[in-house]
């Protein structure tokens, strides 16, 4: 039996863990399927404090490990398949294997938005993704779509210049919502382009052949539906949290983000905490999903306290 | 450097993988993937355990662009699995230590 079990390894997890490890709370945590969280699909991280020539985004994640581990907390790269929190002790399962906790802190994230298409996922890994810094190497001289208008979209376009030939963004409104900086950074790019008014509504190739090879857009104001040719697909249209696990155990608002009360990460259920981009629609930020690890730890231990 | 993994670039890829004749789990990565780093463990994990009846190996894709591109790669990390010379199973992204010794036990077990 665990006094704490985290799932989730990015900032708000790692930072649970270093609180609950330094209040001898001896916390497990589950990496899950993507260590370090999101920021290790990132290049620099220019905006966490204590670093001010910013630093990588896996290296900065490699820190936040080292230091849990540093004061106690075990960290396994394993991943959790389904949890049931209806009865005490909480079970969580892995694989065939099942874990007892007096108390969860989940920190779970959120992972890229894609567009739902039946296409999209079967080509994902081929031609379609949703990391530019881990897949542009492979569209080199290539031309290529960025979908999005958000700040992320302009700064995969802009970053994924220094290997494709060509980048269109291809965005739904007739405006970005990125912020000014962001927006010049791509539009003053003469390899990038954008289509208005746009959107992706299939796409076609075979993953076990050329991957992908071309894709329909249809014009929004227009109803026209036009078959582009294309090497590669780069979604950029937003995150959404990774709740799946506890639906049905936990309350979750219309979006999937779990509900926690106000400045708090407690949960609809006792002894269950949540912290990170898995309750935060608002900032989304490493330092304040960090911030909300922190409080999830305290929260716990003084719910432990309790018992 | 894992004890347990072999390096291989365009030089060895044919020796070592295509002419093996126990299946080859093959790890795309790069330096500059974070994903690939975090999948690192798993693989190393995986290594010792096979080390009898498997070889595991890494290809650099930044020195090996060849190999990358013969087997369509657009993603890292990427596995491939290798048998008797033809890719058997392919995987892109995050997996898990579980999914990988199945792909193997399937090859070996028969």
């Amino acid at each position: 039996m665990h006094k704490v079990i985290i799932i989730g390894s990015g900032p708000a997890g790692l930072t649970a863990a270093i609180y609950a490890a330094r209040a001898n709370l001896k916390p497990l945590v589950f990496e899950g399927v993507q260590p370090g969280g999101q920021l290790t699909i990132t290049t620099d991280v220019e905006n966490y404090p204590g670093f001010p020539k910013g630093i990588l985004g896996p290296e900065l994640m490699d820190k936040f490990r080292k230091q849990a581990q540093e004061f106690g907390a075990e960290t396994l790269f394993e991943n959790v398949d389904k949890v049931d929190f209806s009865s005490k002790p909480f079970k969580l399962h892995v694989g065939d294997k099942e874990y007892e906790a007096e108390s969860v802190i989940i920190s779970t994230g959120a992972s890229a938005k894609l567009l739902g298409l039946e296409s999209e996922s079967k080509l994902m890994g081929f031609g379609v993704s949703a990391c530019a810094t881990c897949d542009g190497f492979f569209f080199k001289e290539k031309d290529i779509l960025v979908v999005g208008g958000g700040d992320s979209a302009m700064e995969e376009a802009t970053y994924l210049t220094k290997f494709a030939s060509s980048v269109t963004i291809v965005h739904r409104r007739d405006e970005f919502r990125a912020s000014k900086i962001m927006q010049d950074r791509a539009l003053n790019n003469p390899k990038i382009s954008v289509m208005w008014n746009s959107e992706i509504v299939e796409m076609y190739g075979d993953p076990k052949d050329k991957g992908l090879e071309s894709v329909d857009i249809r014009n929004l104001q227009s109803g026209e539906i036009v078959r582009h040719n294309t090497d590669g697909v780069f979604m950029a249209i937003g995150h959404k949290p990774n709740s799946d696990l506890f639906k049905n155990q936990l309350s979750l608002n219309e979006s999937g983000y779990i509900i926690t009360e106000a400045d708090s990460t407690v949960t609809s259920k006792k002894g269950i905490f949540a912290a990170g981009d898995i309750q935060d629609f608002t900032y989304k930020q490493a330092i304040t999903a960090a911030g909300s690890g922190c409080m999830a730890a305290i929260e716990a231990e003084r719910f432990l306290e309790g018992h | 450097m894992s004890e347990f993994t072999i390096d291989v670039n365009e030089e060895n890829f044919d020796s070592v993988v295509m002419k093996s004749d126990k299946p080859v789990l093959v790890d795309f990565w790069a330096e500059w993937c974070g994903p690939c780093k975090m999948l690192t463990p798993t693989i190393e994990a995986l290594a010792e355990e096979y080390k009898d009846t498997s070889s595991i190996v890494k290809i650099n894709v930044d020195d090996s662009p060849a190999i990358a591109t013969k087997y369509g790669i657009r993603s890292i990390p990427s596995i491939l699995l290798f048998n008797k010379g033809d890719v058997v199973e392919q995987r892109v992204g995050a997996v898990s230590k579980d999914e990988l010794a199945g792909m193997l036990d399937k090859i070996i077990k028969g």
